[in-house]
């Protein structure tokens, strides 16, 4: 019995990463189809989105993170404008540092590739229906120059044409013409649109964030000052299930694909801890 | 007349009061001044930015020099990082901004600097797997609290806890939601007052540790 403890107690790392590889491949080539429970910070977000802006309404994402939090946010932001897509609402992407304007670009590449496949009725045309600002360095200084006047702030979109020619900036000026804002972010500069655009011109906004990031906002979204947040891969597919749910998309998309992977990934951690305890209890259990 | 270690307290002093004062009354002459300084901050970040840099290919540079441990990873970057920079200048030269789609920069980006960086954070899972395994134990009665909380949200967090038990991840919410966020509001609050504690001795000239 001791053989195997000991054995346990010091097995090459690498076993580890590969029970971890497996459980984490595995769901994608099996899918398991988990129930999805919506939580109130999601629901909050997509019910304001779909009842409280009107048709052509103005909705803006920031996409505020790099690479590294790819995983989790942007399955957020796909989700976000097929929403906004389905609800004939204009789409402003913009990054307030240069990784996020390289993502926006790819998802509004795949957005509309994705929405004009499944809907040829219903065409989306970039600078039209979406566009996305051309990234200006300041972060903070961005986001209060917007407060008073957004093409003065950008001057262009990412793609080199003038803010003033694109039918999409129709009326479009400042935060009041904004509806509804959320910020993707996995760091803190969800707290610079919340100190500023939110605290300074009331625009009513919510939180996009990281798994291991959402405690820190939860404050926020109960004073108030957001009013919907999606946490990590669950919120992104969370909000893919209430699409479903309101036939806005068909199918499993990116983020309800992963969380069986993640359900996997999560579970195998858990049986590592308990395994790795009992060999704790037993190892000091003998020493005693 | 000011002079000496005057100035700075000086400057800190007017910068401080006239940014809290720009706060209350976001009016002129006031108002536009937290966006001027905001600016101002990004151009001197932006300055620290070339001490990184200076820092970087110096360490890097000597690294290969004396030919120390894993060299050869060193030549790598030094590569990478004057491709990225020429790449970044030429792009910027042929189509006014490296950050427009179909330039070198932009393309360098997302071939290559969006799938390094993926991999790099998903290796993160690894380490996490074999910390849990190694590391993650009940050795006294916080540390047990800890753990049990971790699990309990861990399970919550994914939607296989509901073919479980559906209470399963409002209990979740619930711990996200009420005793978390208790306990960071607590943290939130206590950083703001020491912040401002922090703030009103450097506006007022009490603490001076920053100028030497």
């Amino acid at each position: 019995m001791m053989k195997i403890i000991n054995y346990l107690d010091h097995i090459d790392k690498r076993w580890i990463y590969l029970v971890l590889a497996i459980a984490v491949i595995f769901p994608f080539l099996f899918p398991i189809g988990c129930p999805m429970k919506i939580t109130p910070p999601v629901s909050n977000m997509y019910n304001y989105i779909n009842d409280s802006i009107p048709e052509g309404g103005v909705m803006l994402v920031s996409v505020d993170y790099d690479p590294s939090t790819m995983a989790e946010l942007h399955p957020m932001g796909k989700a976000l404008i097929t929403h906004c897509f389905s609800k004939n609402i204009r789409v402003f992407l913009m990054g307030l540092y240069p990784p996020g304007v390289g993502l926006a670009q790819d998802m509004i590449s795949n957005t509309l590739e994705e929405w004009n496949k499944s809907n040829p009725d219903n065409i989306k045309i970039l600078g039209n229906d979406i566009s996305l600002f051309a990234f200006v360095p300041g972060v903070s200084v961005v986001i209060l120059k917007m407060g008073e006047d957004i093409r003065g702030t950008f001057n262009t979109d990412a793609y080199g044409n003038d803010l003033d020619s694109l039918p999409i900036m129709a009326g479009v000026n400042t935060y009041n013409d904004i509806d509804y804002m959320v910020d993707l972010a996995g760091s803190s500069v969800i707290l610079s649109w919340i100190i500023y655009a939110n605290g300074r011109y009331n625009q009513k906004m919510g939180i996009g964030t990281t798994a291991v990031s959402m405690a820190e906002y939860y404050a926020y979204l109960n004073s108030g000052q957001a009013n919907g947040m999606l946490g990590g891969l669950k919120g992104a597919a969370e909000y893919e299930a209430l699409l479903i749910k309101n036939n806005v998309s068909q199918d499993r998309n990116q983020a309800s694909i992963g969380m069986d992977a993640q359900s996997s990934g999560h579970l195998t951690y858990i049986i590592f801890i308990i395994v790795g305890n009992i060999i704790y209890f037993i190892k000091r259990k003998k020493e005693k | 007349m000011i002079k000496g270690k005057g100035i700075p307290l000086a400057i800190s002093f007017l910068t401080g009061t006239i940014i809290i004062i720009a706060f209350f009354i976001p009016h002129a002459p006031f108002g536009s001044f937290e966006e001027i300084s905001l600016r101002w901050y990004s151009i001197i970040a932006g300055f620290t930015m070339l001490l990184g840099v200076d820092s970087l290919l110096r360490l890097h540079t000597n690294k290969i020099k004396r030919k120390e441990n894993h060299w050869a990873y060193s030549i790598v970057l030094l590569f990478g990082f004057l491709l990225i920079v020429i790449v970044g200048i030429i792009s910027t030269i042929r189509y006014g901004n490296a950050f427009l789609t179909g330039s070198g920069f932009m393309y360098m980006y997302d071939n290559m600097i969006i799938p390094l960086q993926s991999t790099m954070f998903s290796l993160l899972a690894f380490f996490i797997a074999s910390a849990a395994y190694r590391a993650f134990r009940a050795r006294n009665f916080d540390a047990t609290l800890l753990l049990i909380t971790a699990i309990i949200v861990m399970f919550g967090r994914v939607p296989i806890s509901e073919m479980i038990s559906p209470k399963i991840p409002i209990f979740t919410e619930w711990i996200m939601s009420v005793p978390q966020m208790a306990a960071k509001r607590g943290i939130i609050i206590g950083i703001a007052l020491g912040a401002i504690g922090v703030s009103l001795r450097i506006i007022l000239g009490i603490e001076r540790s920053y100028l030497s």
